[in-house]
């Protein structure tokens, strides 16, 4: 069933990674990033390996969500292991074998990579609302505004799109359900059969969708809404103490893996 | 042999994860050919979920549905053949349009069916009759249809299929009263012309009790009551405990028996009220 697809895995709770400011969260989880492509020694690695976990352990995710989150990707994550098995040149593991230890090194750190990039951005939609991440980023991306970039257009777009994809999801599952009791096929065919199938889902799905824009649109100016200008928010951001330690944390970090990359 | 029969039937949605739920929990029914069901029940009450498990849509958890006889889930082509012979109209089934015209739409049930072009032509003309839709719109955009056409077009959707058992989930929701008092009396019409066992899924009590000859009140994933109209109505407490109501004419009817008016018998349809009160007036002239 559609229903079980999970999307924005926010889970709430009431640790304190959660009650981190977004705009902290978002910007330690670039540092995060920049560290983890910076690794290229095993050190290094072990190091971005013990802060996942330890902030995984703060915001009391269960390791089986984050494994359940990479099912999908598996496919990728083969494929780049493989390909760095194979086409890492060094000293082969047996004479004649198109292995080397150099590859076997280089798969291993590339899986670790892809897995602890994943692993991040969890931990941040898994601790922060849909909500918090466009506000937080609005404010993030504040500056610009001077450029004339829409900031405030950009993230309302991103919230009102976060916000109907469970509802469009519902609506699919709905009409599919309709067009099966009027003995609709989407299981059997061939491919372009099966594509032919779904014109039945589409069409209603888009009229659906542009009667919802439709109402919201009328919603929204009776509220008088008008964009960015002048709006205010009834839970403003702010950045407490909590905030600040997680910020100097975050720069002690990213210094220190910069000054280990210097020295090894 | 009830045309009809569920064994044990349950639903659990996503098991084995946090958001678990049960929504039907080992229900039993049996229905005969012919028979207007009225199914009523507050939202959640796992009346959707049930109905969907009729024309398997929805595979039991545990528990079978047998139709004259036959597990419907028996084997893949059962699954699919049942949903010709148990139709299925969804809750604002106008949304499910999706064809040019109001014409292909009614037969896009039938074609599915591989039938004929001119047996497709000829049901195509007999479902829009029963729920009177002239001709004139065969070649309309659906779109271009009011509310109450919509609906009745897919409705026409799912009867040019010709199914022996009509499910109708919510029909009249959404609806002005005269579109209400349309697609009810042509639900009745269509059953009566073919003999149909008709379904009928409501959260009103009104709706319901005008048409239906046994109710069954669903509550929490089961069923309370399976029962003739009168018996079900005359727990007006249980059910109001269930967030239902009992149909205005019965409250009606106990305000005045209340107020010392001589009134017979159970009342929950319009016109028995209407009859009730005037031998009651009469009755009071000739005292």
């Amino acid at each position: 069933m559609l229903k079980d697809i999970t999307l924005g895995q926010y889970f709430p709770s009431n640790t304190v990674v959660h009650r981190l400011d977004p705009r902290t969260k978002i910007v330690l989880c670039i540092v995060y990033i920049i560290c983890l492509f910076q690794a290229n020694t095993w050190l290094a690695y072990g190091l971005v390996l013990a802060l996942t976990l330890s902030v995984m352990a703060l915001s009391k995710i269960r390791p089986s969500a984050i494994l359940k989150g990479l099912k999908p990707l598996i496919i990728i994550i083969a494929l780049t292991c493989l390909l760095n098995l194979f086409y890492t040149k060094g000293t082969p593991i047996r004479e004649g074998w198109p292995i080397t230890y150099e590859g076997i090194e280089r798969a291993v750190q590339m899986i670790l990579r892809i897995v602890l990039l994943i692993a991040g951005t969890f931990i941040l939609t898994y601790t922060t609302s849909p909500i918090e991440l466009t506000d937080g980023l609005e404010l993030l991306l504040n500056p610009l505004k001077r450029l004339k970039f829409p900031v405030h257009e950009v993230s309302m777009m991103m919230s009102l799109a976060l916000r109907f994809i469970p509802t469009l999801i519902e609506e699919t599952d709905k009409i599919m359900s309709a067009q099966k009791a009027r003995g609709a096929d989407f299981e059997s065919g061939n491919l372009i059969q099966r594509a032919k199938a779904l014109l039945p889902v589409l069409v209603p799905l888009f009229v659906s969708a542009f009667r919802r824009a439709d109402e919201l649109a009328v919603a929204m100016e009776s509220r008088c809404y008008h964009g960015g200008e002048g709006r205010t928010r009834m839970n403003p951001l702010k950045m407490k103490k909590a905030d600040a330690f997680a910020f100097i944390l975050g720069a002690l970090v990213l210094a220190g893996f910069i000054i280990l990359r210097i020295l090894l | 042999m009830p045309e009809i029969k569920v064994e044990g039937l349950s639903h659990v949605y996503s098991p084995g994860t946090p958001f678990e739920k049960v929504a039907i929990d080992g229900i039993d029914l049996e229905t005969e050919h012919g028979e207007l069901v009225g199914i009523i029940g507050h939202t959640g009450s796992g009346k959707s979920t049930f109905i969907q498990h009729l024309n398997a849509l929805l595979q039991p958890s545990s528990g079978r549905i047998l139709y004259n006889g036959e597990d419907i889930n028996a084997t893949k082509a059962s699954r699919r053949n049942i949903k010709y012979k148990i139709g299925l109209v969804f809750q604002y089934p106008e949304y499910q349009l999706f064809e040019e015209t109001v014409f292909a739409d009614i037969a896009f049930g039938p074609k599915n069916m591989k039938l004929g072009e001119e047996e497709i032509r000829e049901r195509v003309y007999e479902a829009a009759s029963f729920v009177g839709i002239d001709q004139d719109y065969f070649d309309k955009s659906p779109l271009e249809l009011s509310g109450g056409q919509k609906r009745r077009v897919a409705i026409a959707g799912v009867i040019a299929m010709r199914p022996d058992v009509l499910v109708l989930d919510e029909p009249t929701a959404g609806l002005d009263p005269e579109g209400c008092r349309q697609i009810l009396s042509n639900i009745c019409e269509y059953r009566k012309e073919t003999g149909s066992t008709v379904f009928l899924v409501s959260h009103s009590m009104d709706t319901v009790a005008e048409i239906a000859e046994r109710i069954i009140v669903f509550n929490n994933g089961n069923i309370s009551f399976n029962a003739k109209p009168e018996e079900v109505f005359a727990h007006a407490k249980e059910l109001e405990d269930m967030g239902l109501s009992v149909p205005a004419p019965t409250l009606i009817a106990e305000s005045l028996k209340a107020k010392g008016l001589p009134i017979d018998g159970p009342v929950y349809t319009h016109e028995k009220l209407l009859n009730e009160i005037l031998k009651a007036k009469g009755a009071n002239k000739d005292a």
